[in-house]
C-alpha cells in the first residue's frame, strides 16, 4: 500500500508542485488585491486563464509523445477567425458553427499527424511548417480583425454562474472529464505515455504507435480550437493576429514545463498543464497587484520562468553517475 | 592511373554533395525559372545582388541556428536576442564617440552573454533547450521593454553598422554579402577544420559517445550556444543597420525562418548532420522564396500557405526520417 502511495507521488509530483504554486501564487495575488476576492476579479482571472490553460492542455498531448506542437497557436487564431465568422444567429447555426470550428481544428491536428507519421518528418519543423499554413487560412478568413459571436453563448460561457463562480472554470472543467480523463484511462492514452516513453519498446511490445500519435495531435488541434472558440466568446470578434499565436504557442511550452510535463515525452498530465498555465497567468497579474510599474512586468515573468525551469535541474541532485547525463 | 585518379574524384565528389544540398540548389533554380515566367527582372543581376543582401542577416543568424541544431538543440531565444544585439548597439552609439566606435563589438557581446546563459542552462543544469532558450528569450525580452521603455529605440545606428548593412564594395557587391561570406567562411572552418566543429557532430550523434571518448562535451555546448547567440546578435546588429535603428519586434521574423533554412538546406533537426553548404541554399531559398511571392502580388494569406507547403513538400521529398525512430 505504501508502495503505491509512493509511485502515485512520484508520478504526479509534478502536477502537485504545480498545483501548490498555483494556490500559493492566487492566495498572494487575491490577498493584495484591493477589491479582495469577489465574483468579477475571480471571473476576469480566469478567462484570461482558461485560455492558455486549454491551450497548454492541447500542448500535453503531444508533448507526451516526446513530440511538440509549435501550431498550436496558429490553429487557436484560426479557429478564433472561424468562429468570428460562423458561430452567429440561431441556435441551431450557432450549433453547426461550433462544431464546425472543433472540426476544423480536429482536421488541423490531423493534418500535422499524418505528415509526422507517414511522412516521417520531425514534428517540430512539420508544425512550423503548417502553423504558417493555418495562419495563412486564418489571414483569408479575416484579413482586418472584426466579425461578431452569438453573444448569448458567448455571455453564458465567460460569464458567471449562481454564487459568483466563473463559468469557464466549468469548461475547463468539462474538458478534463469528457476529454482528459477518458483518453488517460484508454488504451490509446496508455499508448502515448508508452510512446513518449520509448518508442522501440512501445513498437517491440506492440503499441499501436501511429493510432496513439494520431490521437495525441488530433485531440491537440481539437483542444487549440476550442481555445480559438473561447478567444473569441471573450473578445466578440476575430483577428488574424501571429503575435497572438506565436505568443500561445511559446506560453503553452511554458505552462506545460511549469506543469511537471517532461519534454522528453512519457511524463506528466494535462492537470498539471492546466495549473501551470495558470499560475504562469498568476505571474503575470501578481505585478499589478504590488504596483510593480507595467513595464517590469515582462522581466519578472521571464525572471520566475528562468527560476521555474530551473528546478527541473534539481534532479541532477539524484544522480549517482555521471553518465546518465547523456542520455 | 589518370583515370582511376578522375573515378576517385568522382566518387569523393559524389560522397562530399549531400543529396539535400543538391535538391536545395536545384529548388532555388526551378523557384527562379518560375519566376523569371513571371518577370524577367528575376534573373537581372541587380535583383540578385539585392535577394543576395536580404539574405545576408538570415544567412548570419542561420548560422548560429546551424551550430546549435547540429548539436541535436535547438536556439528558441533569437527573437530577442537579435533584438538584444541591435538595441544594444544603437543604445552604444547614443553614448558618445567612444560608443560608437565599439557599438558593433558591444552588441555582439550582450548576445554572447545571453548565448552563454543559454550554454549553461543546457550544459551544467542539463535542461532541456528548448525551455532554457525559451525563459531567456523571456528573459531578454524583459530586459529591453525595461531599457526602452516600451517604446521602440531612438537611438539610431552608428555609421559603422549602416556602412555594413547598406554600404557596397567596389564592385558593387554589397557589404552585408561580404559580412555573410566572412561570416559563412569561419563557419566552415570551424565546424570542420576544428576540434570544437568535430565534438559538436560527435554530441549531436551521441553525446554520451562523445563524453566517453574525452571531448569536453560541455565546454563545447556552452562554446556552440555562445557563438549562436552573438550571431544572432550580429545579426540584429546588421538589421538595425539596415532600418538605420532598432525595433521592438524586429527579431520575430526571424526565428522559423532560420530553423527552416536550416533544416531545408539538409541539417538534421536531431543533430550530428548537415553541412554549411547546405544552409546557405536553404536561406538563399527562403529568401528568393518570400521575395518572388511578394513581388507576385499574391495576397498576404496566399504567401504564408504556399511558405509552408513548399517546406513540407520539400522536406518530405528528401528530409525524411528513418522508417522506425532510434
Amino acid at each position: 500500500m505504501s508502495g503505491d502511495v509512493r509511485y502515485w507521488l512520484r508520478e504526479n509530483i509534478g502536477t502537485i508542485f504545480a498545483f501548490a504554486a498555483f494556490v500559493a501564487m492566487f492566495l498572494l495575488y487575491v490577498a493584495n488585491h484591493s477589491a479582495g476576492l469577489n465574483a468579477n476579479v475571480a471571473q476576469t482571472a480566469a478567462n484570461k486563464g482558461v485560455i492558455l490553460a486549454i491551450v497548454a492542455m492541447a500542448q500535453t498531448f503531444v508533448v507526451l509523445t516526446s513530440g511538440i506542437d509549435l501550431s498550436v497557436g496558429m490553429v487557436m487564431v484560426l479557429a478564433n477567425c472561424l468562429a468570428s465568422q460562423i458561430v452567429i444567429g440561431t441556435p441551431m447555426s450557432t450549433a453547426f458553427g461550433v462544431l464546425a470550428v472543433l472540426a476544423v481544428g480536429a482536421v488541423c491536428g490531423a493534418i500535422n499527424a499524418m505528415i509526422v507519421i507517414f511522412g516521417r518528418l520531425q514534428p517540430i519543423v512539420t508544425t512550423i511548417a503548417t502553423g504558417a499554413i493555418y495562419y495563412g487560412a486564418a489571414l483569408a478568413l479575416r484579413p482586418v480583425p472584426g466579425g461578431d459571436v452569438n453573444a448569448t453563448l458567448a455571455d453564458a460561457l465567460t460569464g458567471q454562474f449562481a454564487g459568483g463562480l466563473p463559468a469557464s472554470l466549468f469548461l475547463l472543467l468539462a474538458l478534463v472529464t469528457l476529454v482528459w480523463w477518458p483518453f488517460r484511462h484508454s488504451v490509446i492514452g496508455r499508448a502515448v505515455y508508452a510512446v513518449g516513453s520509448s518508442e522501440v519498446s512501445a513498437y517491440m511490445s506492440g503499441v499501436p504507435i501511429r493510432r496513439a500519435k494520431f490521437a495525441a495531435y488530433t485531440l491537440s488541434g481539437l483542444l487549440a480550437s476550442v481555445a480559438g472558440l473561447f478567444v473569441t466568446f471573450v473578445t466578440y470578434s476575430g483577428e488574424a493576429s501571429a503575435a497572438n499565436g506565436g505568443t500561445y504557442t511559446l506560453y503553452s511550452i511554458a505552462a506545460v514545463v511549469l506543469g511537471g510535463v517532461s519534454l522528453f515525452g512519457g511524463s506528466g498530465s494535462a492537470i498539471g498543464a492546466i495549473f501551470g498555465a495558470l499560475m504562469f497567468r498568476t505571474i503575470g497579474d501578481l505585478l499589478f497587484v504590488f504596483d510593480v510599474e507595467p513595464l517590469w512586468q515582462p522581466l519578472f515573468q521571464g525572471a520566475v520562468l528562468m527560476a521555474a525551469v530551473c528546478l527541473g535541474s534539481l534532479r541532477l541532485l539524484r544522480i549517482r553517475n555521471r553518465l546518465e547525463l547523456y542520455g | 592511373m589518370a583515370d582511376a585518379r578522375q573515378m576517385t574524384v568522382a566518387t569523393a565528389l559524389r560522397r562530399r554533395i549531400d543529396p539535400a544540398v543538391a535538391w536545395a540548389f536545384a529548388c532555388i533554380v526551378l523557384v527562379l525559372v518560375v519566376g523569371s515566367f513571371y518577370s524577367r527582372s528575376f534573373l537581372s543581376p541587380e535583383y540578385l545582388l539585392q535577394q543576395l543582401k536580404v539574405a545576408s542577416f538570415l544567412g548570419v543568424i542561420a548560422t548560429g541556428a546551424m551550430i546549435v541544431i547540429l548539436l541535436g538543440q535547438i536556439d528558441l531565444s533569437v527573437p530577442w536576442v537579435v533584438a538584444v544585439g541591435g538595441m544594444m548597439a544603437t543604445a552604444a552609439t547614443g553614448w558618445g564617440p567612444l560608443g560608437e566606435a565599439i557599438a558593433i563589438p558591444f552588441g555582439v557581446a550582450c548576445g554572447t552573454l545571453l548565448g552563454l546563459v543559454n550554454g549553461a542552462g543546457v550544459a551544467l543544469l542539463r535542461l532541456p533547450s528548448m525551455v532554457v532558450t525559451l525563459a531567456v528569450n523571456a528573459v531578454a525580452q524583459g530586459l529591453m521593454v525595461v531599457h526602452t521603455g516600451g517604446f521602440s529605440p531612438q537611438a539610431s545606428s552608428s555609421p559603422a553598422m549602416r556602412f555594413l548593412a547598406t554600404g557596397d564594395t567596389l564592385l558593387g557587391i554589397p557589404n552585408a554579402l561580404v559580412v555573410w561570406v566572412i561570416v559563412g567562411a569561419a563557419a566552415v572552418f570551424l565546424l570542420t577544420r576544428t576540434t570544437f566543429g568535430r565534438t559538436v557532430y560527435a554530441i549531436g550523434n551521441r553525446e554520451r559517445a562523445a563524453y566517453l571518448s574525452g571531448a569536453r562535451t560541455g565546454a563545447v555546448v556552452i562554446a556552440a550556444f555562445a557563438i549562436a547567440g552573438g550571431l544572432s546578435a550580429f545579426g540584429g546588429v546588421l538589421l538595425a543597420g539596415y532600418a538605420s535603428k532598432a525595433a521592438q519586434a524586429m527579431g520575430d521574423p526571424y526565428l522559423l525562418p532560420a530553423i527552416a533554412a536550416v533544416v531545408l538546406g539538409g541539417t538534421s533537426i536531431l543533430g550530428g548532420r548537415g553541412n554549411y553548404l547546405g544552409t546557405v541554399a536553404g536561406v538563399i531559398l527562403i529568401t528568393l522564396l518570400q521575395s518572388i511571392l511578394s513581388v507576385m502580388q499574391i495576397e498576404e494569406f496566399g504567401r504564408h500557405v504556399i511558405y509552408g507547403v513548399v517546406i513540407i513538400a520539400m522536406l518530405l521529398i528528401y528530409g525524411r526520417g528513418g522508417k522506425h525512430s532510434e
